[in-house]
């Protein structure tokens, strides 16, 4: 195994999300008190994409005491920022904001979160970037809150969520899309649904196994749909990163789409160049979990067939557990592209944080 | 090793060349198409006959056709339109001439794409399914000993899926049991189960042929707006069926079970394996019933159709990839008379010896379909 060597750019930490008690603080007077008032903060509302308890959600020596993983910023210091020397960690929370079916509770609660994320974890680490998050589903107050953090260069992107109301190509999701161009702010998929919608095209699985599995066909999906609708063609400075979508599945995926669209190019005629073309340039993807081959030199020619040694970003999914020990890095990484993979990626697509 | 590389001659792939034995062809998807709907009339009795016409087919879905259009021509063909007129693939004589003779088809499935399989009303849908069934033997089968015929059933009403089932499975022209993909349910699920143990019981195959209608968004992500997008989730609701039936245990209850999954793809495969390999190992707690790691499931239980064939700028990387998923599991598809049909003589752009060659052209499918 190689050992991630002092100074790479962890694209993927998961600082544990606070319950709307801890919230109130950073909320208007209205949302302050309606939570209270209606009881919503004394609901459960922890996401059920990701529990607590399941081993995938804490490695067992990431885990604190008492709380969920990734509570404790000592722990996440000390394991995390300290424990693979990591110069940048992009901090992306998962939270009921993402998730609401009212707009403007979900942009209050967004704006909350994004507060306290710079309040409670940026402040206190000069490593740490954060990722806003934004009601997607009401692009005007989405774009509002982009322009309202934009000053703030610790913010690098903008999170969603793999599975929301509609695919992310579709055109209300492009005032958002502009802003994020406009401040150079990358928009991040992270795996998760709204569940609008069933995880997959057969209804709803019985086990969370399989919608975890899920996943990586709603990421393929949502690439695709970003691709059809010709959102990088309007947005050619856009970078979607896939955040936690395992990456093993992309040649044969690009195979696939380059061979449908020279078929049915005429149904799309803005889409003016290859599926792949657009997927080399715009779309990074993190490389935790690697949902990797049993033989490393397999994942070697993974990595060769993706016809670019751009697209894959450094990331532990601290506290998530998808690794052992220190070995971030899978084997059979070809050794040619770890300096673009560790730093040079990121870099390039996150340029806010050479900005800070 | 003896290798040939199989480059672009037309011909009749499944004809001996002079003085060899015949490697046979065997197409596992071809569509026969109703010259009008009014074929299917002499298999429905007056009370459907009316129904359908007055009624029509009650699914869910807001326009007859798919509203993913394809280009002209229905997503068929052009020259694939019987010169005696009616659609593609509907007059016996020319798909003959067309392509059972061009191209040596030895041994062809018919795949009948029917609203049957998943209508709602449940008696309509047991008068449509037995239709299609006799529609088959009397309107195919019966000419052409090359084509054999799928049982449709209708998943959701398991009892007469079994029944269907047990009507026709004795009957020598039916080779396997066709299951449209997109259920109500994730595939895997118990109510499902009499299916599969009707399959096991006669030994035959589950074909699952992308297509059908249920309600559910073609992706995660949602309803797509393109063709170009909802074809590819195809691969995706593939993907999702493997996934079900496999950490549902299904394997482990029917141990015999083989499943032909058609025109999904097959470049998902290994990491498809490789991604519930890794998370099962970490959640394996949740599906205690799941004993072995899943990619031994899917290597043991499945075989794949080759069209539309995946195509690299590399051919090599397309051999590799038939390496890692194993040579025995990939059978032979046309789709004729679709579109996006695959030309056995063109499909293979890379180096392939004459025993991969025979194994995914004709011995793969006879193990999965249990062909002579």
């Amino acid at each position: 195994m190689t050992t991630v060597p002092s100074g790479a750019i962890d694209c993927d930490i998961h600082p544990a999300t606070p319950g709307l008690r801890a919230l109130l603080p950073y909320l208007d007077e209205y949302w302050a008190d309606a939570i209270v008032a209606r009881g919503i903060d004394r609901q459960n509302l922890d996401l059920t994409s990701y529990p607590s308890n399941t081993p995938l959600a804490g490695r067992p020596d990431w885990r604190p005491e008492k709380g969920a993983p990734g509570t404790s910023f000592e722990m996440l210091k000390a394991q995390a920022l300290d424990g693979f020397g990591t110069r940048y960690a992009i901090c992306n929370p998962i939270h009921v904001a993402q998730v609401l079916a009212n707009d403007y509770m979900a942009a209050a609660l967004c704006r909350a979160m994004n507060d306290w994320l710079a309040k409670e974890w940026l402040d206190r680490d000069a490593r740490l970037r954060g990722s806003i998050l934004v009601p997607m589903q009401a692009s005007e107050l989405a774009v509002e809150e982009i322009e309202r953090l934009a000053g703030d260069k610790r913010f690098v992107q903008v999170l969603t969520l793999a599975m929301g109301e509609q695919p992310l190509g579709k055109r209300a999701y492009w005032p958002i899309y502009a802003a994020a161009e406009k401040h150079q702010l990358a928009i991040g998929i992270h795996a998760g649904s709204m569940y609008r919608h069933a995880p997959t095209s057969v209804g709803w699985p019985s086990f969370y196994l399989e919608d975890y599995v899920a996943q990586s066909q709603a990421f393929q999906d949502q690439l695709l749909s970003l691709v059809s609708e010709g959102v990088f063609v309007k947005y050619p400075a856009l970078k979607v990163v896939l955040i936690e979508s395992g990456f093993t599945w992309l040649p044969s995926y690009i195979w696939r789409a380059d061979k449908t669209w020279r078929g049915v190019r005429m149904e799309v005629p803005w889409v003016n160049r290859a599926p792949s073309e657009f997927l080399h340039e715009n779309v990074r993807l993190t490389i935790q979990p690697t949902d990797a081959p049993p033989d490393p030199k397999q994942l070697t020619r993974i990595c060769e067939q993706i016809g670019s040694d751009r697209m894959l970003l450094f990331s532990t999914d601290y506290p998530h557990w998808q690794f052992d020990g220190d070995e971030a890095i899978p084997q059979g990484l070809p050794a040619s592209m770890m300096q673009n993979i560790l730093v040079d990626n990121a870099l390039e697509t996150y340029p806010r944080l050479s900005q800070h | 090793m003896d290798s040939t590389t199989l480059t672009p001659q037309a011909g009749a792939v499944g004809q001996p060349a002079k003085g060899q034995q015949s490697p046979g062809l065997i197409d596992c998807d071809i569509h026969p198409a109703l010259r009008t709907p009014a074929d299917l009339d002499r298999f429905l009795s007056v009370r459907w006959r009316e129904h359908r016409k007055t009624f029509g087919d009650h699914v869910r879905r807001a326009t007859k056709a798919w509203i993913y259009h394809r280009m002209d021509n229905h997503g068929m063909r052009l020259d694939a339109m019987p010169p005696g007129g009616g659609p593609a693939a509907s007059d016996l004589d020319f798909m003959r001439q067309q392509h059972l003779d061009a191209y040596g088809v030895t041994l062809g499935v018919l795949q009948p794409l029917s609203s049957a399989a998943y209508v709602r009303s449940r008696e309509y849908s047991a008068a449509l399914c037995r239709a299609m069934n006799e529609w088959q033997v009397e309107d195919w089968t019966r000419h052409e000993k090359r084509l054999k015929a799928s049982i449709v059933v209708n998943p959701e009403f398991p009892e007469d899926a079994v029944r269907e089932i047990d009507h026709w499975a004795d009957h020598p022209d039916f080779v396997q049991i066709t299951v449209p993909p997109r259920t109500s349910d994730p595939l895997g699920r118990q109510s499902y189960w009499p299916i599969f143990e009707a399959a096991e019981r006669h030994d035959m195959a589950i074909g699952l042929h992308v297509g059908g209608v249920n309600g559910h968004p073609s992706g995660g992500a949602g309803w797509p707006s393109y063709y170009l997008e909802e074809h590819q989730t195809n691969a995706h609701t593939a993907q999702a069926i493997v996934t079900s039936m496999v950490i549902e245990g299904v394997f482990e209850r029917f141990r015999h079970l083989r499943v032909v999954m058609i025109e999904g793809g097959f470049g998902w495969v290994p990491p498809l394996s490789w991604r519930l390999d890794k998370h099962w190992q970490r959640l394996r707690a949740e599906v205690p019933h799941v004993k072995r790691p899943p990619s031994e499931y899917v290597r043991e239980h499945f075989w794949f159709s080759t069209q539309p064939m995946e195509e690299s700028t590399n051919p090599q990387d397309i051999a590799e990839l038939f390496d890692w998923i194993g040579w025995d599991r990939l059978v032979f598809a046309s789709d004729y008379p679709h579109w996006d049909f695959d030309d056995p003589n063109y499909v293979f752009r890379t180096k392939v010896s004459p025993e991969q060659k025979r194994m995914v052209l004709r011995d793969n499918a006879r193990a999965a379909f249990r062909l002579p």
